[in-house]
């Protein structure tokens, strides 16, 4: 008996639950969409989010602190030093700019978007934007430069400094020079 | 439709021909339209909204999937009987298509006037089951072997079902022709078989449980005969990848898809036909006629190809053994139950 009970009772679960079911599939049909359209709707991001680097080349002092902080290497710096007589100005932070920074590149692809230069920075020139579209289909695009002097920008910078070492360097032999015939005339003065 | 167009051209095969493009066109149709309710229905279940930018609301996403399935390479395995995998997707649709013949779509138009309509229909419908086998075997893959013979048992144990619940109905109306068996249901909602038919009050009232549970089983069977969710064990994707049409790419397997799509709104216009009065307006002689006759049954059919979708993103898949318990231990006992009061209450 228990046995026919059980099957007309499972029969009816059967029907019953499948209505339930569909009560609930029916309810969503008309619940909004949760979907974002991405590329035409776009959530708002936090605050503080770390995404793209950018780097305002002027206020750059090309201490290299952002460099050594990476822990993926992905930022290479060299600089030049500046002559005397030359007037880099200085950034909005109020540091007097000493070097050429002929190259600033942030290999973005090795990015581990960690945010670990940013803090380093005296002058606050490294900072994470919020712009997260940059994919690109050459890898090599995604290597950014960020100085912008240009090639004979950067020859006249190095043969300013290669000629004002030099002078600095003749001068010091020319200085070493008279040093050392000054201390070769006192022994001859006194003999 | 065939006397006036025989007027017209005389006794040719170009009559029939033009009899048969009909269905055809409305099957292409269809499936444009069911494959976008289809995705639509099953995202906005979920709280998602489908494809949006193929046209508006994404509507002729449809139509760039058939051009991509056009443009794609026709892959055949290597190790594939390639007669029978050729062959397999067209007999499929094949019989799917020729169901459609003796599928009233107005009381003007049927694509073959048979006295044997509803049987020609349950015996044609399972030419699609040889199709099925045949590319299931042909793939030479295990999982659509798998799928094959699963959708194969899977079909045979639910055509006893289907044809025990259009027997009820072919007890009542007394005929197997489908459009004498619509013509009995018409006049309004309340003479349709489901409803216990256009018989005296008492009649009618004795019959209704009874009609009532056969076109709910008919409607079960339905689902399982074009292997849908909850019972599309043959494509299990979860376990066998996609079943009998594994190893398909292109137009062969857009083809099967098409004949899935059919075959579900086959079903769906035979329960109509049979039970909800096919082409007969709900209100009487209200919004009848053979025009209206062509919307009332496509508005039928289509919802329960609704229901089918509906049904397929609510329920979650059944076991081979649950398959076949439903099918034997449940449905067809249920039927004899029923064949037997519906026929007593006929008698007396």
């Amino acid at each position: 008996m228990s046995a026919v009970r059980t099957y007309f009772r499972d029969i009816w679960m059967a029907l019953f639950t499948v209505t339930v079911g569909m009560r609930v599939t029916f309810r969503h049909l008309f619940v909004p969409a949760v979907t974002l359209q991405y590329p035409d709707a776009k959530l708002k991001l936090p605050e503080r989010v770390r995404n793209r680097l950018y780097v305002n080349i002027d206020d750059c002092i090309g201490c290299d602190q952002c460099s050594l902080a990476c822990p993926v290497d992905c930022i290479t710096i060299e600089t030049i030093k500046s002559t005397a007589d030359q007037d880099l100005g200085q950034t909005s932070t109020g540091h007097k700019k000493r070097l050429h920074v002929p190259r600033f590149d942030i290999d973005i692809a090795k990015c581990c978007y960690c945010g670990l230069c940013v803090y380093p920075c005296p002058t606050e020139c490294i900072v994470m934007t919020d712009v997260y579209e940059f994919s690109e289909s050459d890898r090599h695009n995604l290597i950014y430069n960020y100085s912008r002097m240009t090639s004979t920008e950067i020859e006249e910078a190095k043969a300013k400094f290669k000629k004002a070492e030099e002078e600095a360097a003749a001068k010091k032999a020319a200085a070493v020079a008279a040093a050392a015939q000054k201390k070769q005339e006192p022994p001859k003065a006194s003999s | 439709m065939e006397e006036l167009l025989q007027s017209f051209i005389g006794e040719s095969w170009l009559l029939y021909v033009i009899l048969a493009v009909p269905p055809l066109v409305f099957i292409l149709l269809y499936a444009l339209v069911t494959v976008w309710t289809e995705m639509k229905v099953s995202a906005h279940m979920q709280d998602r909204v489908a494809y949006m930018y193929t046209g508006p609301h994404g509507l002729f996403q449809p139509v760039a999937d058939i051009l991509k399935l056009l443009q794609k390479e026709d892959t055949i395995p290597a190790a594939a009987d390639k007669t029978l995998f050729r062959l397999a997707p067209f007999l499929v649709f094949t019989g799917t298509y020729a169901g459609f013949a003796a599928l009233p779509f107005s009381s003007a138009y049927i694509g073959s006037n048979i006295n044997l309509g509803v049987f020609y229909i349950v015996a044609v419908s399972s030419i699609v089951v040889v199709g099925l086998l045949m590319a299931g075997w042909a793939s030479n893959n295990k999982w659509s072997l798998f799928g094959a013979m699963r959708s194969a048992a899977q079909v045979i144990s639910y055509e006893i079902p289907t044809a025990l619940a259009l027997l009820i109905a072919v007890m009542i109306t007394g005929s197997l022709n489908l459009q004498e068996v619509i013509r009995f249901q018409d006049g309004g909602i309340f003479n349709w078989v489901v409803f216990g038919g256009p018989f005296p009050l008492l009649q009618k009232l004795l019959l209704l449980p009874f009609t009532f549970i056969a076109f709910l089983i008919l409607f079960v069977a339905g689902i399982a005969e074009v292997n849908r969710t909850p019972f599309d064990l043959p494509e299990a994707e979860s376990e066998l990848v996609q079943g009998y049409n594994t190893e398909y790419s292109g137009m062969k397997f857009a083809i099967f898809y098409l004949a899935e799509y059919a075959n579900m709104y086959l079903v769906s216009a035979i329960a109509a036909c049979v039970f909800l009065g096919g082409w007969s307006s709900p209100f009487g002689d209200f919004m009848s006629g053979p025009l209206w006759g062509v919307f009332w049954i496509v508005l039928k059919g289509f919802f329960f190809v609704f229901l089918q979708i509906w049904i397929r993103w609510t329920l979650p898949r059944l076991r081979v053994d649950q398959l076949m318990y439903t099918s034997w231990k449940v449905l067809t006992p249920f039927l004899f139950v029923c064949v037997f009061a519906v026929g007593l209450i006929l008698v007396l």
